[in-house]
C-alpha cells in the first residue's frame, strides 16, 4: 500500500486516504492499529445506540405510573442489557478505539507492540458483543441486573440461558481486554519515540497506561466470580449455595473488586482526553502536569481500596463500613486535583470556544455534580438510605454519562479530523452539545429528588400517588430529547463524509505528535520516527527536522502483514463459549481445535510478510 | 518493521512479565475463595479424612525439579549447546507430566472417596484452585513440547533463547504458584 | 530482537544448589507439619519457609533478582495489590481465626 498520487501540500504532508482503502478481506485480516482503533468505534458507536434504545424503552415504560408498555420480564431485560452494554460494549471500546488510533501516533511509533494481539483483542470483542446480544433472539436477555447477584443467578432462580450468556459473554470480553492492556502496557513502555521520557508522554497516552494496569490486575477477580457461577450453573457446585455453607456475598466481593477498578477504567481515559483538549483549547500547557498524573496514578491505585462501598447495606459490620467509608471519601482528593488543574489550565488561557472545548467543559461540570452526589454515597450512613434508589441511578449518570461520554465526545469531536482528515461542523457540534447538555440535566438531574423520596431501582413500575409522577414525566421527556441530540451528531459525521473540510495535519494547533502526521495517518504512521524534547514536542521552539513532514526520500518502512489468525483465534473462543452455552461437549472441542490452529498458525507466521 | 525499545528491553519479556502479574490476582481470587469457605463445608469428606501429605510432598518435589530442568534448559540454549537444550526441555515437560500424573492420581482417589466439585464446598473450592493450576502445567507441558519438536527439528536454535526464557518465566510462576498453594491447602489444613 | 543486557549467569552448580535448598526446605516443611509439638508456630514457621521457596524461585530460577528493575515492578505491583485485596477478605471473613 503506498501513499496516494496527490502531489505534496504544506510541508509535503499528504492526505492518506489510502490507509483504507481495500475490501473486505483486508480489513478482516488488517492488524494496523489506525483500522483496529475505526472498527472498535464504529462497533463501540452501535452498541452505544443500542443501549440508548434500550434506556429509552425503560425511560418510556417509567413515564407514567402502573404502565403496562412494558412487562416485568422485558423490562429486568432491559436495564440488565442497557448497563452491560453500555459498560462493557460501549464506553469500554469507544476507549479502547482511542487508545488504538491515537496512542502510537502520540508516542512517535509506527503500530502497538503486538499487531496481531491487538486485532485478536478487537475481534473477539466484537464476536463477544455479537454472542452477548444473540441472546435476545434464543430465550432472552440476561436479566439479573449488570451486576448479576448471587444467588438470582443461580438456575434455580435463573433457570435457562440468560445468564449463561451473560456469564461467558463476560468471560470473553474479560479475555479481550486483558489481552488489549497487555498490549498497550508493552506499547507504551517500550515504543516510545526517542526522548519521550515517562513525564514527557501526553496526558493521555498516561491515563491509557494506568487503565491498562487497572485492567489486567481487576479482570481477574471477576473472572474468578464468573467461573464460580458458572461452576454453579453447568455443574451443580455450592459456591453460592446459602444451604451449603456458600456466601452469596462472595459473590459480590469479587464482582465488586472488579467492579469498582472497572469505574475508573471508564474514567480515565476520559480524564485523558479532557487533559489533553483543555491545554490545547486554551493556547498553554497544562498546569501542574505531574500532578495530574501522580493523580491518576493515585486514583487507581486507591481504587482497589473502595469496594465494599458497594455493599454497605449487606451488613458487613461497623469496622469494614468505616474503613470502606474512609477510603471512598479519600479517593476524591486526587480527582478534585486534577479538576483543579484544568481550571488554572483554562485561567488566563487564550480560549478556543469550539466544540472539543463545550464538551471538555461540560464534562467538568457534569462530573463535578456526579461526584459530589458520590461523596454524599461515601458515608455509609447516608447510603443507607440512597443505595439501590434513584439517587444512586442519578450519580452513575452524571458520572458516566456527564462524566465519561461527555468527554468521549470531546475525543470524538478533536479527533474525528485526524482520522478521517475532514472536519466535522463546528455548529452542528454546538447544537448537539447544548441539547445535550440541556436534556441530559432534564433527564437525570430530577432522580436525585427521586431517589430521596424513596423510589427504588430496578423495579418496572411504581403505585400512582406516591409524588413520583412528574419527576418521572420530565426524566423520560430529557430522555427522548436525549436521544434525538444524537442524532444531530450522526448528521454530522455524515455530512462531514461528504462535504467536511480537509482537515490537515493539525487543524488545532495540537501540541503532541499526532498532529504532526498527515490525517489520516499513513499506514506506517512516520517515516522517519521522531524525536522529542519536551512535553509539548509541536509547540516547542525547535522541532528538528526528524519530525515534520513525510519526507519522501527515505522509503516506505516495511509493515507487518495482515493475517486470519487472530480472527479464527478468536471464533475458536467463540465456539467454546456456544458449546458450554449450550452443554454440547462436541462443541466445545472443535473450538478447542480451531483455537489451536489459529494459535499455531499465528505463532508460526512470521509478523512481516 | 523497525521496533526500537525505549527500555533496552524485550517486548515479548515485558508482556510475559505483566501477564504473570495479572495471574497472581487470578491465583489471589481463587485462593481467597478456597480460604474463605475453608471449614464451611457442612457435609464431608473433609480435607484431614483425604489430604495425602507424603504423596503431595513428592509430587512438589517432581514439580520443584522441573524447574531446575527448566533453567538448565535455558542455559544450555544460551550457550548453543542445543543439544542438552532439548535433552533439558524434554526433562521438563516431562517432570510436569508426572506432576500432572500425580494431580489425576489424586483426583481420582478423592472422587473414588466421595469427593466432587459438588460434593461440599472443600470439593468446589480444592478441585477448582488445584484444577486451575494443573491446567496451567498443563498449558506449559504443551508449550514446552512445541518447543522440543521444534528443536529436533533444528528450527529452536541459540538465536530463540529469549523464546525459550519467556516460556521459563511461566513455567516457574506456575511452580511458585504450587509452593503457596502445597502450604495453604496441605500443610496449613 | 532481544536486546536485554545478560547478566552473568550463575552457573549450573548453583542452580542444582538451589534446588537442593528448595527440597531440603520442602521436606523441614513436612517434618514441621508432623511435629505436633511444633503446633504452636506452625503456621508462621510455614508462612515463612514458603516465602523463601518462592522468593528463591522467582528471584534465581525467574532471575528477577538480576534483571532489569523494571520486571520487578510489574511483578511486585499487582501481586502487593493482590495481597493487599486477600488480606482485607481474610479479615472480613474472619480467616485469621482459625
Amino acid at each position: 500500500m503506498s501513499a496516494t498520487g496527490a502531489t505534496a501540500a504544506e510541508g509535503g504532508i499528504q492526505s492518506h486516504e489510502s490507509t483504507y482503502s481495500g475490501g473486505p478481506w483486508s480489513w478482516i485480516t488488517t492488524v494496523d492499529h489506525k483500522r483496529i482503533g475505526v472498527m472498535y468505534g464504529l462497533s463501540a458507536f452501535f452498541f452505544f445506540l443500542v443501549g440508548g434504545l434500550e434506556a429509552l424503552l425503560i425511560r418510556l415504560q417509567l413515564g407514567s405510573p402502573e404502565n403496562t408498555l412494558i412487562d416485568p420480564d422485558m423490562y429486568n431485560q432491559l436495564f440488565t442489557m442497557h448497563g452491560t452494554t453500555m459498560v462493557f460494549l460501549a464506553i469500554m471500546p469507544l476507549s479502547a478505539a482511542f487508545f488504538n488510533f491515537i496512542v502510537p501516533l502520540q508516542i512517535g511509533a509506527r503500530d502497538v507492540a503486538f499487531p496481531r494481539l491487538n486485532a485478536f483483542s478487537f475481534w473477539l470483542f466484537f464476536l463477544g458483543a455479537l454472542f452477548m446480544n444473540a441472546s435476545f433472539l434464543f430465550g432472552g436477555a440476561p436479566d439479573a441486573g449488570w451486576f448479576g447477584y448471587a444467588n438470582l443467578t443461580s438456575t434455580q432462580y435463573s433457570p435457562g440461558m440468560r445468564i449463561d450468556f451473560w456469564v461467558l459473554g463476560l468471560m470473553v470480553l474479560g479475555v479481550s481486554s486483558i489481552a488489549g492492556a497487555l498490549n498497550f502496557i508493552v506499547t507504551i513502555i517500550n515504543l516510545r519515540a526517542e526522548g519521550m521520557t515517562f513525564m514527557r508522554m501526553p496526558l493521555f497516552t498516561w491515563m491509557t497506561l494506568i487503565t491498562a494496569f487497572l485492567l489486567v490486575i481487576a479482570f481477574p477477580a471477576i473472572t474468578v466470580g464468573l467461573v464460580l457461577l458458572m461452576f454453579d450453573r453447568m455443574f451443580g457446585t455450592l459456591f453460592f449455595d446459602p444451604l451449603a455453607g456458600g456466601d452469596v456475598l462472595l459473590w459480590q466481593h469479587l464482582f465488586w473488586i472488579f467492579g469498582h477498578p472497572e469505574v475508573y477504567i471508564l474514567l480515565l481515559p476520559g480524564l485523558g482526553v479532557v487533559s489533553e483538549i483543555i491545554p490545547v483549547f486554551s493556547r498553554k500547557p497544562l498546569f501542574g502536569y505531574a500532578f495530574v498524573v501522580y493523580s491518576g496514578i493515585l486514583i487507581a491505585f486507591l481504587g482497589f481500596g473502595v469496594w465494599a462501598h458497594h455493599m454497605f447495606a449487606v451488613g458487613l459490620g461497623p469496622v469494614a463500613n468505616t474503613v470502606f467509608s474512609a477510603t471512598t471519601m479519600l479517593i476524591a482528593i486526587p480527582t478534585g486535583v486534577k479538576i483543579f488543574n484544568w481550571i488554572a489550565t483554562l485561567w488566563g488561557g487564550s480560549l478556543r470556544m469550539q466544540t472539543p472545548l463545550y464538551f471538555s467543559l461540560g464534562f467538568i461540570a457534569m462530573f463535578i455534580i456526579g461526584g459530589l452526589s458520590g461523596v454524599m454515597h461515601a458515608s455509609a450512613a447516608a447510603d443507607l438510605q440512597q443505595t439501590d434508589t434513584y439517587f444512586i441511578v442519578a450519580h452513575i449518570h452524571y458520572v458516566l454519562f456527564g462524566g465519561v461520554m461527555f468527554a468521549l465526545f470531546a475525543g470524538m469531536y478533536y479527533w474525528i479530523p485526524k482520522i478521517t482528515g475532514r472536519m466535522l461542523s463546528d455548529r452542528l457540534g454546538k447544537l448537539h452539545f447544548w441539547i445535550m447538555l440541556v436534556s441530559f440535566n432534564l433527564t437525570f438531574f430530577p432522580q436525585h429528588f427521586l431517589g430521596l423520596h424513596g423510589m427504588p431501582r430496578r423495579t418496572f413500575t411504581y403505585e400512582s400517588g406516591l409524588g413520583f409522577e412528574a419527576m418521572n414525566l420530565m426524566s423520560t421527556v430529557g430522555s427522548m430529547v436525549l436521544g434525538a441530540s444524537m442524532l444531530i451528531f450522526l448528521w454530522n459525521v455524515f455530512w462531514m463524509l461528504r462535504k467536511g473540510e480537509p482537515a490537515g495535519a493539525n487543524p488545532w494547533g495540537g501540541s503532541t505528535l499526532e498532529w504532526s502526521t498527515a490525517s489520516p495517518p499513513a499506514h506506517y504512521n512516520f517515516r522517519v520516527l521522531p524525536r522529542v524534547h519536551s512535553r509539548d514536542p509541536l509547540w516547542a521552539e525547535d522541532t528538528g527536522d526528524s519530525m515534520l513532514g513525510d519526507d519522501p526520500g527515505v522509503p516506505e518502512p516495511h509493515m507487518p502483514g495482515p493475517s486470519i489468525y487472530p480472527l479464527l483465534t478468536a471464533v475458536g473462543i467463540i465456539v467454546m463459549a456456544v458449546g458450554a452455552l449450550t452443554t454440547t461437549l462436541p462443541v466445545v472441542f472443535v473450538g478447542v481445535g480451531v483455537l489451536l490452529f489459529g494459535v499455531y498458525g499465528w505463532a508460526f507466521q512470521p509478523l512481516e510478510h | 518493521m523497525e521496533m526500537h525499545s525505549s527500555t533496552g528491553l524485550s517486548s515479548r519479556k515485558i508482556l510475559m512479565w505483566t501477564f504473570i502479574g495479572s495471574e497472581c490476582m487470578l491465583f489471589g481470587s481463587l485462593i481467597t475463595t478456597y480460604l474463605v469457605y475453608r471449614g464451611k463445608s457442612v457435609v464431608g469428606p473433609y480435607p484431614e479424612d483425604l489430604l495425602n501429605i507424603p504423596f503431595i510432598t513428592v509430587t512438589t518435589f517432581v514439580l520443584l525439579m522441573s524447574s531446575l530442568m527448566m533453567v538448565l534448559a535455558l542455559a544450555a540454549v544460551q550457550r548453543g549447546d542445543m543439544r542438552w537444550g532439548k535433552i533439558w526441555l524434554f526433562m521438563t515437560a516431562l517432570l510436569g507430566m508426572v506432576f500432572l500424573g500425580g494431580q489425576v492420581f489424586e483426583f481420582s482417589h478423592f472422587v473414588h472417596e466421595g469427593l466432587t466439585l459438588k460434593t461440599n464446598l472443600f470439593g468446589g473450592t480444592f478441585f477448582l484452585l488445584t484444577g486451575t493450576h494443573g491446567a496451567h502445567v498443563a498449558v506449559g507441558v504443551i508449550w514446552l513440547l512445541s518447543l522440543f519438536f521444534l528443536a529436533q527439528r533444528g528450527r529452536l536454535t541459540q538465536a530463540n533463547a529469549e523464546t525459550v526464557e519467556i516460556a521459563g518465566l511461566y513455567w516457574h510462576f506456575v511452580d511458585v504458584v504450587w509452593i503457596v498453594l502445597f502450604t495453604l491447602i496441605y500443610l496449613l489444613v | 530482537m532481544s536486546n536485554s543486557p545478560e547478566q552473568a549467569h550463575p552457573s549450573t552448580r548453583t542452580y542444582v544448589l538451589v534446588a537442593a535448598i528448595l527440597a531440603v526446605i520442602t521436606a523441614v516443611e513436612v517434618v514441621v507439619f508432623y511435629l505436633e509439638a511444633l503446633d504452636p508456630v506452625l503456621v508462621p514457621v510455614l508462612l515463612t519457609l514458603s516465602a523463601a521457596k518462592f522468593t528463591m524461585v522467582v528471584g534465581l530460577f525467574m532471575h528477577l533478582k538480576f534483571d532489569a528493575r523494571l520486571f520487578r515492578a510489574l511483578f511486585i505491583g499487582p501481586l502487593f495489590v493482590a495481597i493487599a485485596v486477600m488480606m482485607a477478605m481474610f479479615l472480613m471473613y474472619g480467616v485469621f481465626r482459625g
